[in-house]
């Protein structure tokens, strides 16, 4: 379904990916580990269009989407949780969920959403009309993937959706995120620093390091590979 | 007391008019994180419209008159608000990368391009505005005088006002600039076009400038392409008093300045009118830096 080739990116000078391949297949979950700095966040951005590559290629469904604008993107089925969730702090939860089907025109379709989202998460349906800023950091992580699911995408790529949460709130979160992929057929590319957890839900994954993918494979044999345990699964 | 009354309509009136031209460059403060210094040029512009543009509707609708007045005002609005979406397209789009204080420099340039090839154009010399709307006098209630160009004044500033907060708060656009001010980023990963949210961010405060600009030439009917410099400032000034890109604080900004000048032009001496403006900024700056509704920014690491 995504297909990247040779992508770099760089920063002023400073490269961030220096030629990263990877594939995510449709309907998989496919999750990229790596340290910080490693280049998780720069994949997304790159990907969903907030960052331009200075070469590579990347292919959604056949069609080259590399250097297009984010709105375009979107457009194409494609959604991004963006690290440190970005809810608009200044809108309530049912605003920012609608900001999240900002390209749907049939109200229909978003009232649909809109009941999907809220059956996914109770707890959204209970702060409807509270302004998102005063939610917590777990309701915060839930209210940004919920939005990100309004638009109706295809492909979901969720950046350390774990960061700064309680263990039970990581659980809540990773169950939903599974029970989204196999109910819905949602393909999601997972970034996280929580090795562990993330090879556990996914079918394969990737090892990001300093801007090279180091390693591959499906996610069963990652998390026995001697290197994979030392270095991130804190064995 | 009436006297006092009197300055009060009157810092109103004045009020109203600083108000409308304070919510532009909140708006574009609250999008783009930088001050359009073009924006007191844009009210000039709002006036010159009119000016030009009465003959012509003068042919189609009866001038004065309440109708032809309110073509004059809509039309001149329309116009500024297309010159406004060209301003950024041209002038900021470009730079929006860049540094801020590039964007800041070019407003300057631009504020003086929009002043100078205005003179050259319009010519120096201040032209007298038509009487677009018909006068009544209202009240002469113990010497108190209200006339209807005053409560055209408030009517139309409070017309505006609604419909801005309507279209910020009910529309999805308006959401999305909401959306945008508070995070560029996060909206345009929602699908959000942030090039059309913030023209027509500049296409909404430049025809409320427009606005400003008819309004100020039907209470002051001299107008001159200079004549935006200084009601521009004090804009600005009730801006930051309101606290720089909250919509409340720029028209709460605009009133206050507005009556404290009349009042110190009235009570103590006219000689002072344009500090008192630069003096409440510097006791707000000194006060409270964030303005009287503003909130204070956190800086995240």
């Amino acid at each position: 379904m995504l297909q990247i080739k040779n992508l770099e990116v760089t920063y002023g000078a400073i490269g961030a990916l220096h030629g990263i391949s990877l594939s995510v297949a449709a309907g998989s979950i496919v999750t990229l580990i790596g340290s910080n700095g490693a280049g998780k966040t720069t994949t997304l951005k790159t990907i969903s269009g907030l960052l331009k590559p200075k070469a590579g290629a990347i292919g959604y469904e056949g069609k080259p989407i590399a250097g297009l604008p984010p709105h375009e993107i979107v457009k194409r089925g494609l959604s991004h949780v963006p690290e440190g969730r970005m809810i608009f702090a200044n809108l309530t939860v049912r605003e920012n969920l609608e900001m999240g089907a900002y390209l749907l025109r049939d109200q229909k379709i978003v009232r649909h959403e809109l009941d999907f989202v809220f059956a996914t998460f109770p707890r959204l349906k209970e702060r409807e009309k509270q302004i998102a800023g005063t939610l917590s950091g777990g309701e915060q992580q839930m209210l940004a993937i919920g939005r990100a699911l309004m638009s109706r995408p295809k492909f979901l790529m969720l950046d350390e959706p774990s960061l700064g949460l309680a263990p039970l709130l990581v659980k809540t979160i990773f169950e939903r995120i599974v029970e989204i992929n196999r109910e819905r057929g949602l393909t999601i590319l997972l970034v996280e620093q929580n090795a562990n957890r993330a090879l556990e839900i996914s079918h394969s994954g990737y090892v990001l390091e300093t801007g090279k993918i180091t390693l591959h494979g499906d996610s069963a044999s990652l998390r026995q590979n001697p290197r994979v345990q030392s270095a991130y699964l804190g064995g | 007391m009436t006297e006092f009354l009197q300055q009060l309509i009157n810092g109103l009136a004045f009020g109203s008019i600083l108000a409308l031209i304070a919510l532009g460059y909140t708006m574009v403060y609250g999008i783009l994180r930088f001050i359009n210094f073009a924006h007191g040029d844009v009210f000039m512009l709002g006036a010159f419209s009119g000016f030009y543009l009465a003959p012509k509707i003068a042919a189609l609708l009866p001038l004065p008159s309440i109708a032809g007045g309110i073509a004059v005002l809509l039309a001149s609005m329309a116009i500024c608000a297309a010159l406004g979406v060209v301003i950024e397209r041209f002038a900021y789009r470009p730079l929006r990368h860049r540094p801020k204080l590039t964007m800041l420099i070019t407003a300057i340039g631009v504020s003086l391009f929009l002043e100078y090839t205005g003179q050259f154009v319009f010519g120096a010399a201040p032209k007298s505005f038509p009487q677009i709307l018909p006068v009544y006098p209202l009240a002469r209630l113990g010497g108190l005088s209200l006339n209807s160009n005053q409560l055209i004044v408030f009517g139309v500033t409070l017309g505006l006002l609604l419909a801005l907060r309507f279209i910020v708060l009910n529309t999805k656009i308006g959401t999305a600039m909401r959306a945008v001010s508070f995070n560029p980023e996060a909206a345009a990963l929602m699908g959000v076009n942030t090039d059309i949210v913030i023209s027509f961010t500049f296409a909404l405060g430049s025809a409320l400038a427009a606005a400003a600009g008819i309004l100020w030439a039907v209470n002051y009917p001299a107008i001159d392409p200079l004549m935006g410099i200084l009601p521009g400032l004090k804009a600005f000034v009730a801006a930051v008093l309101g606290g720089i890109g909250n919509l409340p604080g720029a028209a709460l900004g605009g009133i206050i300045i507005g009556v404290t000048e009349t009042l110190v032009s009235g009570y103590i001496s006219s000689t002072y009118r344009d500090a008192i403006a630069f003096g409440v900024l510097i006791l707000i700056l000194l006060v409270k830096p964030s303005g009287l509704l503003g909130k204070k920014e956190i800086e995240k690491v």
